[in-house]
């Protein structure tokens, strides 16, 4: 059987939107221990015009860099008139990856909009890791454009990671 | 052990469609970067209803029925080799019979419908099945082209077994004139693709003397890469 056809989300998604999805701290996640981060950033297109429709959702391991194994790790967040997300979460945990591999901690990202026939998924890794530098995908990547996969730590506990879905600086988009 | 082959070629629409305007400045210029599939993609949120409760039936609200055409749609979950996609979370949504959204940016000017909010939540069971209850939505203009109007449509958002399987599409409606003339539904370029985007009119999901049916089945990426026995 062929996969059925992916479709704009269109402008009016935001029937299904719960606005507390937006913090992962919710339900039973409240009592995790970890270090709890804000992810945030900016959806620009081509010509850097904000994109103030955008549905975004962040798929992401726990602390103890699990999935979904006491830690529930989705969250889903409309972008404001200014092309602002703004996630509260914890920090995720370094990921095992193909073959002996470990993935360095990272969350990824699904955005969904009017204008995209299919969502764009990317990560966001944290600048200041050291495991970074022998993480298997991020490898992938060409080394000039790996900084806008890298979430910058703008205030303390505040992660900053900019998409701009087209031109100068284009996100690198991973198809999964 | 699950993998989620890429779809097939002309079976999905480009990012880049210029029919339809509002892909100019948002598809991205550079191809993605293709990554095998770790943990990251074939896992997924666990969704269960005690944590996000299901709501199949969109036809009455607050008690009150909505106006317009009641109708039944249901269909089917299935993965790549046709198996059922058990406890997907499909997420529902849609304009009302007189073809508006309950949106604040919806200005199209139709009647909002106070007994209808157009969503519903529910999950596939054992069998891939799932069903809603709801209204016929209208068709409604956009300013896409100079008379443009989006064919009648649901918007239809699933989470499966991977986060590679994570999909929204649209439901179209058997007979519709709009729909050649609709470049989000046009964009897909494989007619068989376009084809599996419109229901099916099926009396099987009828109720004598109150809605008629509607088929939809929906397949995810996916396929069992280890072939079981029990495989009819």
């Amino acid at each position: 059987m062929t996969t059925t056809a992916s479709q704009t989300a269109g402008p009016y998604w935001h029937i299904i939107d719960h606005p507390e999805w937006a913090d992962l701290r919710r339900g039973e996640n409240a009592a995790m221990a970890g270090t709890t981060i804000t992810l945030t950033g900016q959806i620009t297109d081509g010509d850097g015009t904000p994109c103030g429709d955008a549905m975004v959702e962040i798929w992401q391991a726990g602390p103890d860099g699990a999935y979904e194994a006491g830690f529930h790790g989705f969250g889903r967040c409309a972008s404001d008139d200014q092309g602002r997300f703004r996630f509260t979460t914890l920090k995720p945990g370094p990921v095992p990856g193909p073959g002996n591999s470990l993935q360095a901690p990272h969350i990824t990202l699904a955005v969904f909009a009017r204008g995209l026939m299919n969502h764009v998924t990317t990560r966001a890794y944290f600048a200041d890791e050291p495991l970074n530098e022998a993480d298997p995908i991020l490898a992938l990547v060409p080394e000039a454009r790996r900084p806008t996969m890298l979430a910058r730590e703008t205030a303390p506990g505040v992660w900053t990671l900019d998409i701009r879905l087209q031109g100068a600086d284009e996100t690198v988009f991973l198809d999964i | 052990m699950t993998e989620f082959p890429r779809p097939a070629a002309g079976s999905w629409p480009p990012m880049n469609s210029p029919g339809y305007g509002s892909t100019r400045k948002r598809h991205a210029l550079h191809p993605p970067i293709i990554i095998p599939h770790t943990l990251s993609e074939t896992s997924a949120p666990r969704f269960t209803p005690s944590a996000y409760p299901a709501h199949a039936d969109m036809s009455v609200h607050e008690g009150q029925a909505a106006m317009g055409e009641r109708i039944i749609v249901g269909g089917r979950v299935l993965d790549e080799d046709g198996r059922p996609v058990r406890g997907a979370m499909l997420e529902i949504w849609q304009a009302n019979a007189a073809g508006r959204y309950h949106h604040v940016r919806d200005q199209h000017d139709a009647p909002l419908d106070p007994h209808f909010a157009g969503s519903a939540r529910v999950f596939s069971d054992d069998e891939g099945r799932w069903q809603i209850t709801t209204i016929k939505p209208g068709a409604y203009p956009w300013g896409n082209h100079a008379k443009a109007w989006r064919p009648v449509h649901i918007h239809f958002g699933l989470h499966g077994q991977g986060f590679a399987q994570r999909m929204i599409t649209q439901m179209y409606f058997p007979g519709d004139p709009l729909l050649p003339l609709d470049p989000v539904f046009m964009a897909t370029p494989d007619a068989a693709a376009r084809e599996r985007l419109i229901a099916k009119f099926d009396l099987d999901y009828a109720v004598e003397n109150w809605a008629l049916g509607y088929r939809f089945d929906i397949v995810l990426r996916g396929r069992n890469a280890t072939p079981m026995e029990d495989h009819k």
